[in-house]
């Protein structure tokens, strides 16, 4: 079985972000790293395909940045294509899931996953997006995924539970984070990612627009960035052993207790 | 004013308290057709029209498909006619999927996360970020109707008094391999107490709680205040607590009269899904955790010292 797992490149999320005033865009200019919620997916993916199967990593980044694949790479994933092109600055969710679901295709994957939504961006369409482009089924917010044969079998989370879901290959399934436990890259994976093959695109490679993504492609406009209404200041004390007396104190005026 | 469409689900004749939301919104911005995908269009229409849509157009039931690639086609083809200014989702696990097939079938984007819309030469949708401290506001480009991902709790779900809504078919094409996945059952979890993001009182746990076993304090202390207990994605991830206690952009979005965060550092993530608590009381020994910026009461401290001093101040 070939799994295609997405991965995003994020700036680290315990640095505090800034937009650039002039795109508009989250700056990106710092060190990017794997995103958190995609190591479910890579892990998810490796257990899948057990010892003969291939996992193939596919990611869009500014620059050609690898820094966060490696450490996929180094989880065991086999390979990875990579798509990278200036006109892409600007692309929102759906232009991403255009790059994507291009790349995809020419893997010819058998399963395709991906996080549920990314840690920086958090739009949550990409994965249903590159689903309905590539003209598969799909299951989302999975918290448990099994493949028997030709077919998956997915307890997909519900606002009140799950349900159990079966759906036949080829198709796309987004994992929930925790679905899985990911690995620590070993000493030997991390030294074996160096020479794992990494394949550079760019949008002419895979037969994409540019005028279809980038900032010209995406059919919105940011009209302004404002501050939002602040929260009054509250009362920050330190604990010196009666922070507890101060919380029972306050929720007794607000009359919880 | 444009029509307006708004996503409406329902489990059996009940409908979502999002859908509601949206509904008081969009009677605002235009005339309202609810979409729906399901067997209860008949027995939801009355509820529907009381909060101002005049017409439900439902696919029927589905089969067990689930409603995506159902809707979403379906509502591309209808859109390509009928052409609605806006189209709304609530951000629920349906409403995304809904939203983003619908989006790849016209070519369409879409804003997602906003927690207001304003009609300003267009409707703008005003998404917060980075805590909550930064609104961006975006407006579509073009001519196709604009999707919008609304968080939940961003309007009030009150009635406009207005008369049962009328019911219409609306025509699900031929799916292909896109509407083969099947929803064979279907399990609903039980739990003590008040629903998360139904409870008044709120009292969620993070990473600073150091290890799972802790986490019975959170849902202790949640139980004498006959609230809820909740978890930051943190802790979600790392497999303490299942996900359906998540607190944030991706789990439940909480707005209770008291939200208590204990060793809870304050990620956007996590912000923007109890941000809209009426008060606030964060314990945290980081004096520098974001949280505090939102607080009404901080207590800066260890919470293995300050819980346990807590529960046992409450009785039993």
């Amino acid at each position: 079985m070939k799994v295609a797992v997405c991965v995003k490149q994020i700036p680290d999320p315990a640095d505090p972000g800034e937009i650039d005033p002039n795109t508009k865009t989250l700056k990106r200019d710092t060190k990017l790293i794997l995103d958190e919620s995609d190591s479910y997916g890579v892990e998810m993916a490796l257990q899948l395909v057990g010892d003969d199967g291939e996992v193939v990593l596919v990611s869009m980044v500014p620059n050609n940045e690898r820094n966060g694949l490696n450490n996929a790479l180094a989880m065991g994933a086999h390979s990875a294509l990579l798509v990278s092109d200036d006109a892409l600055s600007g692309t929102d969710a759906l232009g991403t899931a255009k790059v994507l679901a291009a790349a995809i295709k020419r893997i010819g994957a058998d399963l395709v996953l991906a996080a549920t939504e990314s840690s920086d961006g958090y739009t949550g369409t990409v994965p249903e997006q590159v689903a309905e482009l590539l003209g598969l089924p799909s299951v989302t917010f999975a918290k448990e995924v099994s493949v028997d044969g030709g077919n998956l079998a997915v307890k997909r989370q519900t606002e009140d539970g799950y349900d159990e879901v079966t759906c036949p290959l080829p198709a796309l399934v987004s994992v929930t984070a925790g679905v899985v436990e990911p690995r620590y890259p070993s000493f030997k994976g991390i030294m074996a990612a160096k020479s794992k093959p990494v394949e550079e695109l760019g949008l002419a490679d895979l037969g994409i627009d540019a005028a279809s993504v980038g900032w010209a492609g995406g059919g919105q406009e940011i009209v302004s960035i404002e501050l939002a209404p602040a929260r009054e200041a509250g009362e920050i004390i330190e604990d010196e052993g009666d922070g507890h007396e101060r919380i029972v104190a306050f929720l007794q005026e607000l009359k919880v207790i | 004013m444009g029509t307006i469409w708004v996503h409406a689900e329902t489990n059996n004749g009940t409908v979502s308290t999002i859908t509601l939301e949206l509904l008081a919104k969009a009677r605002e911005l235009g005339d309202v057709v609810a979409v729906h995908a399901g067997g209860d269009a008949e027995q939801v229409a009355a509820e529907l029209g009381e909060h101002g849509a005049s017409k439900i157009l439902s696919t029927g039931d589905l089969d067990g498909g689930l409603p995506g690639p159902a809707l979403g086609s379906a509502l591309a083809d209808l859109a390509a006619s009928e052409a609605p200014q806006a189209i709304l989702f609530g951000t629920t696990y349906g409403g995304r999927d809904v939203a983003g097939r619908l989006s790849a079938k016209l070519d369409a984007p879409v804003i997602t996360n906003i927690v207001d819309i304003i009609d300003s030469d267009g409707l703008v949708g005003i998404e917060p970020v980075f805590c909550g401290t930064t609104n961006v506001n975006t407006k579509f480009t073009g001519s196709k109707p604009g999707i919008f991902l609304v968080r939940p709790k961003s309007f009030n779900a009150e009635s406009s008094g207005g008369s049962p809504a009328e019911v219409g078919a609306l025509a699900v094409p031929e799916l292909g391999a896109t509407g083969s996945a099947k929803v064979v059952s279907q399990f609903v979890e039980e739990s003590d107490g008040p629903k998360l993001d139904e409870a008044g009182v709120v009292v969620s746990g993070g990473r600073g709680l150091g290890e799972a076993e802790k986490y019975h304090m959170i849902e202790d202390l949640a139980k004498k205040l006959g609230g809820a207990a909740g978890a930051s994605r943190a802790i979600v991830d790392a497999g303490w607590v299942p996900y359906s206690y998540q607190v944030g952009q991706t789990g439940k979005v909480v707005k209770p009269d008291v939200y208590i965060a204990a060793g809870i550092s304050g990620a956007t993530q996590h912000m923007v899904g109890m941000k809209g608590s009426k008060t606030i009381i964060a314990i945290n020994k980081d004096p520098e955790a974001p949280i505090f910026s939102i607080a009404d009461l901080g207590i800066i401290g260890d919470v293995h010292k300050v819980l346990p001093a807590l529960l046992a101040a409450l009785g039993e």
